[in-house]
């Protein structure tokens, strides 16, 4: 039954199986055509469009492909897949069957986080239900010809493994360790097979945008960023939870909804993304300007900016893979360089040391982890100098 | 470890091995059964798994020591892992943190004399509008309080035992 918070969200409005229903009545170009035509960028935060990457799949020439769905959600601040899963699981299935479809692919996996396991009981519960009806598996959906099934496989406690291509790692029973792109899953992905990696979200939103039309997608948000998007809110505001908001609203419109205006600091896109100081909180969560995956952590007035820089570098600090020298190495050294910071033992020479340090794990890093962890340092260090230089020691 | 319980165990993971498929991309599904049902990954059991699915040992072991959810290390019944993302922070872990050392008598990393339980720090738990939030074995508590703390762990002691998760389920929920 839906939570009653959510009850005037978009997913409640589309009626069940509209989207499939009608994503097999059409040709298999004409479904990518209609998400291209919505302008969905990728709900998981990198925002590389859904259709592009559907395109790819779909032209890769292989007897066997796969649809992934990232359902890792290990963002600090995220949890908005986490409702998706509970609330809305048919449109997810939905989402990846219709995925199937459009590439030419047969199977389906789940990678979801060990984190959630309690989910996973009602999740393939409702896969059974689905085999049962004739939605999964020979035939599925009653279009002739096609067959797909999807199986959920569960992750076991690492955030890297969110980075699609750990993500594939560790569904082939290694250690999740990013690999070099290119290739890319859409042509070498899972087993060597074309894979399309999507996230929770934009399967959920690609069933809608069949049901309702890519047009009326388009319609919502900016330009460069078109549609709904979900939004993990938590931290110092009245409200905390998920919220739907379009696309390019600002950070003080998002503010009043959720009823945190006393704000002196958001961070949008969790550990990895920025943190935005007061006085910008005109600016559009957009990919044009703020990206984000939906995190957005509110702190109030008399939170420490340091402990927060703090807390997330001791994040990347664990959950480096330790592959490469920038993020293995830069990232501790940054946590020491906070502690110095809190301790007032940190020159200002030395500090403008640590943030070229930040620049170049920014570039030299062979995944997205070492190249955004210092994002939050760096943003902290550049809009709090005043707050964070000069400290005595003595901290309360 | 015995002879008989070698024999035992080999005949066990067998049949897991089985169940999950012998190639590669079984590893870590077999890998976390084996967690679930003894708590640890023993030398063992790695190299057993290893030859069931013909790999070098040393491939079992870099997995079982890259993922958090699967240790060498002897894990109580209840692993306990409590939320140590700013998110939670900000909504009173410290203090339940204290609770729960003091309720358990060991410290973050430690596992109880008795076997029973584990305290571990996790990364976001995807609850933070309930924080703080935690995890016992794989079910996930949120807005715990100190006084809660004493509840949760009771109801763990009492559910010790055969059925454990379910007894803890109906006792909580
Ligand atoms: C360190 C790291 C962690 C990531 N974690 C997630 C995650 O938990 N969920 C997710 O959907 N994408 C995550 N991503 C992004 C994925 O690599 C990938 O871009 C995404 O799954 C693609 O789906 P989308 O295009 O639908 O967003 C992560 C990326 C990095 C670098
Ligand atoms: S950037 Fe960090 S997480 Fe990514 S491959 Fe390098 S060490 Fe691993």
């Amino acid at each position: 039954m839906t939570d009653s918070r959510y009850s005037q969200f978009t997913f409640n409005t589309v009626e069940v199986g509209a989207g499939l229903t009608k994503a097999l009545g059409l040709k298999r170009s004409d479904v990518i055509g209609e998400i291209s035509a919505s302008g969905m960028k990728g709900r998981g935060g990198a925002g590389f469009p859904t259709g592009v990457k559907w395109n790819l799949a779909a032209a890769a020439r292989d007897e066997e492909k796969y649809v992934v769905c990232n359902a890792d959600e290990g963002e600090p601040g995220t949890f908005k897949d986490r409702v998706i899963l509970s609330e809305w699981p048919y449109l997810l299935f939905e989402g990846m069957t219709i995925a199937g479809y459009a590439i030419g692919a047969s199977k389906g996996i789940v990678y979801l986080r060990g984190e959630y396991t309690y989910l996973r009981k009602m999740l393939e519960d409702v896969l059974q239900k689905r085999r049962e009806n004739g939605l999964l598996g020979t035939n599925a959906g009653g279009k002739e010809g096609f067959t797909f099934d999807i199986h959920i496989h569960m992750g076991s406690g690492a955030y890297i493994c969110g980075e699609e291509t750990a993500l594939i790692e560790s569904l082939e029973g290694q250690r999740g360790e990013p690999r070099n792109r290119p290739p890319f899953p859409v042509d070498t992905g899972f087993m060597g097979h074309p894979t399309a990696v999507n996230n929770v979200e934009t399967f959920a939103w690609a069933a809608c945008i069949l049901a309702k039309g890519g047009a009326w997608f388009k319609g919502i948000g900016t330009e460069k960023s078109t549609g709904l998007k979900l939004f993990s809110i938590s931290g110092d505001v009245e409200n905390p939870g998920v919220y739907e908001f379009p696309m390019g609203i600002t950070i003080k419109e998002l503010l009043k909804k959720v009823g945190g205006s006393d704000a002196k600091a958001v961070q949008i896109g969790g550990a990895s993304g920025r943190c935005v100081p007061a006085s910008q909180f005109d600016r559009a969560i957009a990919y044009e300007d703020i990206a984000t995956g939906g995190s957005v952590i509110v702190f109030g007035p008399d939170r420490d900016m340091l402990e927060v820089a703090e807390n997330f570098l001791e994040f990347f600090v664990e959950e480096s893979c330790g592959q490469c020298t920038p993020c293995r190495l830069g990232n501790v050294k940054l946590l020491e360089g906070v502690r110095m910071l809190k301790d007032g033992d940190c020159s200002m020479k030395y500090l403008k040391e640590l943030c070229k340090l930040g620049e170049t794990m920014q570039t030299a890093s062979k995944c997205g982890l070492g190249q955004s962890s210092p994002n939050a340092f760096l943003s902290i260090v550049e809009n709090f100098k005043s707050e964070i230089i000069g400290r005595t020691g003595v901290y309360a | 470890m015995l002879v008989t319980e070698r024999d035992k165990l080999t005949g066990e993971l067998k049949k897991l091995v089985e169940e999950c498929g012998g190639d590669r991309s079984a590893l870590i599904p077999i890998l976390q059964e084996v967690q679930k049902r003894y708590h640890h990954i023993s030398d063992f059991a790695m190299q057993i798994i290893a030859d069931l699915l013909n790999i070098h040992p040393v491939e079992v072991y870099g997995v079982v020591t890259f993922y958090q959810f699967l240790s060498e290390d002897y894990h109580g019944k209840f692993v306990i892992r409590l939320c140590q993302t700013v998110s939670c922070l900000m909504q009173g872990t410290d203090k339940v943190a204290h609770q729960l050392e003091t309720e358990l008598g060991i410290e973050f990393g430690e596992t109880t004399p008795d076997s029973r339980f584990t305290l571990e720090w996790a990364n976001c738990l995807g609850m933070c509008d309930q924080g703080p939030a935690m995890l016992v074995n794989d079910q996930i508590f949120t807005r715990v309080t100190p006084e809660k703390v004493h509840d949760i762990l009771e109801a763990c002691r009492k559910a010790f035992g055969p059925h454990t998760a379910q007894m803890m389920q109906e006792e909580l929920v």
